[in-house]
């Protein structure tokens, strides 16, 4: 077992070095350190000194790749290929274009993240199992027709509709709940529940419609038909053996997005107001700092990896047919 | 010419290869029984047929917009030659051009006759009052809106709906007279055969569903022609020519964004699976890897730097428009870059499969070269995966256009799309009274094309996949 973590751990290295290899190719090469400097500071009427000075501070002034006016490893080192895209495997992101330590925001602002997007997908996991599992009892019926249906449509809707909506009447008709806004510690929970449930009601149609696919394909197994045949009642049969063994795939299918979940939802998070990581990356797009954005296709690429990792052992722990090879 | 000087942006030409190619697709597969077969099983099905009505709307407006021309300057010959105005501006435009030039000051509600904002008027004896002005254009043939307009808006909905009585009864005599010519039989059989909804290719459902749509159609024209049917927005232009203006930006994303990834999922996939060995580790490496960046950084990333690159050759572009097209094109190769690879890791599995089925075996055995083998023997087999991720794809991509252009890294905010009208108007949710229309518009525009088409992906999986099929 522990050979096969190293194993895939060894694997995720080549991948990082390609997405470091991309985005540095993507950040510096395809547009060099004077365009973002003449971006930044207005196209026009810029002089070449605001420019160097826009570069020196925020070390974009070094070359590339090799750097001739420095001895030894420096040639390698004083380099933006070195500061800017190497450093990020040892998680030194730096500072951002605004001169902000990008590494002590990111922990700070994780926090936040996790506070809507945990509760969001227990409860969503919950409630979509939930209502799947009645779907596919009711399978072959018009409830299971109605309920598709139903379903795409709740699909079809744009997850910018259900926010807007939500916003509208729970926050502005109804009062019940603050439009948008955080605070930490126990009152912080009535900014929560707007964006958790909005987050539950959006992804209730697809999550719930894939849920009753894998039930149905489950439920038309071999040895369901056995445990029919040996009288079992419908709501064991779905309890006990159908809902168990659909579970693998589920969680399976969990377990990929759970590292993802401290990237927090960009849409949820600017709309709410609440100071995460998504709403971290929404400004910084807004605010055009490159070095942000760097480093969170980094962390976000890492995390999948992890995601994937975590993947593959959780299928060879609940999946005694899963062999490590 | 006889409105201007035609001109072809890059996401018009490629809009129209599409089309041309699902043309000839058809024609290829309707000659070839194998292929007709899930076809004729798709325009069974009630689903399917109403699906294909609304979308064909949809896409029938994306392509007249998609024809665009340099409008003829008015009183320009007169030494004979004509003069273009650098405008563009598209057949849909001309076609809906009373409700393109009829702009209001500011916000209006749906079928008002005063603007919703009160404005000071100086009166003829020189005193001031504060009121709503009348609109300059809609609902301007009254001259007493609060008494006549509830009539007036009837009057012209019944007009509308017995225009479409009509056109629906001349459509529907002469597709009995069709059939019951094809089918050999007499008209009154033919008729009491839909009607009972007996036929095998549900006529019923689309007698339906095209009676919907002419209403619909004709209803809004009418409307459309004498008030704001969907109110206007901040600067006072009409939302319904915005919303119906952006259901070719829809269109574009929906299916250039596949059409434009389609030769590299499938050139690798095939390749990854038919060559194994060191060609199969070097894709799945460039997969992986693509696919380990979360996608809304990706496309927030590559966006970023694109509109660095714009701002530098800013004058490599002619025009506005064009400088949109553009951007609207890398918009989709940007999220084609993000979603090949799914494609592509369906097809290295199902290449994988192909190359040991004994008809490959066969031909490689017969001597029959690798590319031939691919061309003739692996291709045809997937054509299904590919032709079913087109159709899942489309209202992801639809739903992910309005995501991005709210956090301000989709299409140019100069174009009409449903996700920059949502952007615009949120704002508004804020305001006492509510404007609500803009955006109501926009996702009702919106859902219903990515239902349908959700609908649509269905019916096609459903008879394309092999194991549904069986099943």
């Amino acid at each position: 077992m522990i050979a096969y973590i190293i194993r895939r751990i060894l694997y995720a290295i080549p991948i990082l070095i390609g997405v470091n290899i991309l985005t540095f190719l993507l950040f510096f090469v395809v547009n060099s350190p004077d365009d973002m400097a003449r971006m930044f500071l207005g196209q026009k009427h810029v002089t070449e000194e605001q420019i160097e000075d826009w570069k020196s501070e925020r070390g974009y002034h070094q070359p590339l790749f090799y750097n001739a006016e420095e001895e030894g490893v420096e040639k390698l080192t004083q380099t933006i290929f070195y500061t800017k895209s190497v450093r990020l495997f040892v998680f030194d992101f730096g500072r951002s274009d605004s001169g902000r330590d990008i590494s002590f925001d990111i922990s700070q602002r994780m926090w936040p993240s996790l506070a809507i997007a945990v509760p969001q997908l227990i409860v969503g996991l919950l409630v979509t199992i939930s209502l799947a599992l009645l779907i596919a009892f009711f399978r072959g019926t018009y409830i299971d027709y109605w309920a598709v249906v139903i379903c795409v449509a709740l699909m079809s809707i744009s997850s910018l509709f259900y926010i807007i909506g939500g916003q509208f009447v729970m926050g502005k008709v109804l009062r019940v709940v603050p439009i948008s806004g955080f605070e930490d510690g126990v009152f912080g929970i009535k900014f929560l529940i707007l964006p958790v449930l909005i987050g539950i009601i959006g992804g209730i149609g697809s999550s719930t419609r894939w849920y009753r696919t894998i039930f149905l394909e489950e439920i038309n197994k071999d040895y369901v038909r056995t445990a029919r045949a040996k009288g079992i009642s419908e709501q064991m049969v779905l309890f006990k053996h159908v809902l168990r063994n659909a579970m693998i795939p589920i969680l399976t299918g969990v377990v990929v997005i759970l590292p993802l979940l401290f990237m927090g939802s960009l849409i949820t998070e600017s709309f709410f107001g609440i100071p995460g990581l998504g709403s971290y990356t929404i400004d910084a797009i807004n605010r055009q700092d490159f070095s942000i954005v760097r480093s969170m296709v980094f962390l976000g690429a890492v995390l999948y990896i992890i995601g994937l990792l975590l993947t593959d052992i959780s299928y060879t722990l609940v999946d005694p047919r899963v062999r490590l090879n | 010419m006889m409105f201007g000087k035609p001109v072809f942006l890059i996401t018009d030409v490629l809009i129209f290869f599409l089309v041309f190619v699902i043309i000839l697709f058809f024609a290829y597969a309707m000659r070839k029984p194998h292929l007709r077969k899930p076809w004729r099983q798709v325009v069974r099905s009630k689903a399917g047929v109403i699906s294909i009505m609304v979308l064909m709307l949809y896409v029938c407006i994306g392509i007249l917009d998609s024809m665009h021309f340099n409008p003829k300057v008015e009183n320009s010959s007169k030494d004979g030659d004509i003069q273009y105005s650098g405008e563009i501006q598209s057949v849909f435009d001309l076609i809906v051009s009373d409700i393109r030039n009829s702009t209001e000051k500011t916000y209006s509600a749906p079928f008002a006759a005063y603007l919703f904002a009160k404005e000071t008027v100086q009166l003829e004896d020189g005193t001031k009052i504060r009121e709503h002005p009348r609109l300059t254009w809609g609902g301007a043939h009254l001259a007493n809106p609060e008494l006549e307009k509830g009539a007036d808006i009837l009057r012209l909905a019944i007009t509308g709906l017995v225009k479409a009585l009509v056109v629906w009864l001349v459509l529907m005599t002469l597709l009995c007279l069709l059939l019951s010519v094809r089918a050999k039989k007499s008209f009154f059989a033919v008729t009491k055969n839909i009607a009972k909804g007996a036929s095998d290719i549900p006529w019923r459902t689309i007698a339906v569903t095209l009676a919907v749509l002419l209403a619909v159609i004709l209803v809004g024209a009418e409307w459309a022609a004498k008030y704001h049917v969907l109110g206007t927005d901040k600067v006072g232009e009409d939302v319904l020519y915005q919303a119906l203006k952006s259901i070719r930006t829809g269109v574009v994303i929906g299916t250039l964004t596949t059409l434009l990834m389609l030769p590299f999922a499938i050139t690798l996939g095939i390749m990854a699976g038919y060559f194994r060995g060191w060609v199969d580790d070097v894709i799945q490496y460039l997969y992986t890897t693509l696919n380990s960046i979360p996608g809304v950084l990706l496309i927030a990333a590559a966006v970023l730097m694109l509109n660095v690159y714009m701002g530098k050759h800013a004058e490599d572009f002619a025009s506005l428009t064009e400088r949109a097209d553009m951007r609207l094109l890398f918009l989709c190769l940007i999220l084609g870059l993000t979603s090949w690879t799914g494609l592509c890791r369906l097809l290295r599995a199902e290449t994988l499969k192909l190359r040991e089925v004994d008809f490959v075996q066969a031909a490689s055995a017969f001597g029959v070269g690798p590319t031939q083998t691919i061309f003739r023997h692996i291709m045809p087999n997937m054509m299904h995966i590919v032709l079913i991720t087109i159709v899942l794809d489309f209202s992801g991509l639809v739903l992910a256009e309005a995501v991005l252009s709210y956090i301000n890294i989709g299409v140019d905010p100069t174009m009409n799309s449903w996700g920059n009208m949502i952007n615009s108007a949120r704002l508004e949710m804020a305001r006492e009274p509510v404007v609500w229309w803009s955006l109501a518009a926009s996702l009702f525009f919106m859902f219903t094309m990515v239902l349908f088409a959700n609908l649509f992906a269905d019916v096609v999986r459903d008879a394309l996949d092999p194991r549904i099929a069986k099943s």
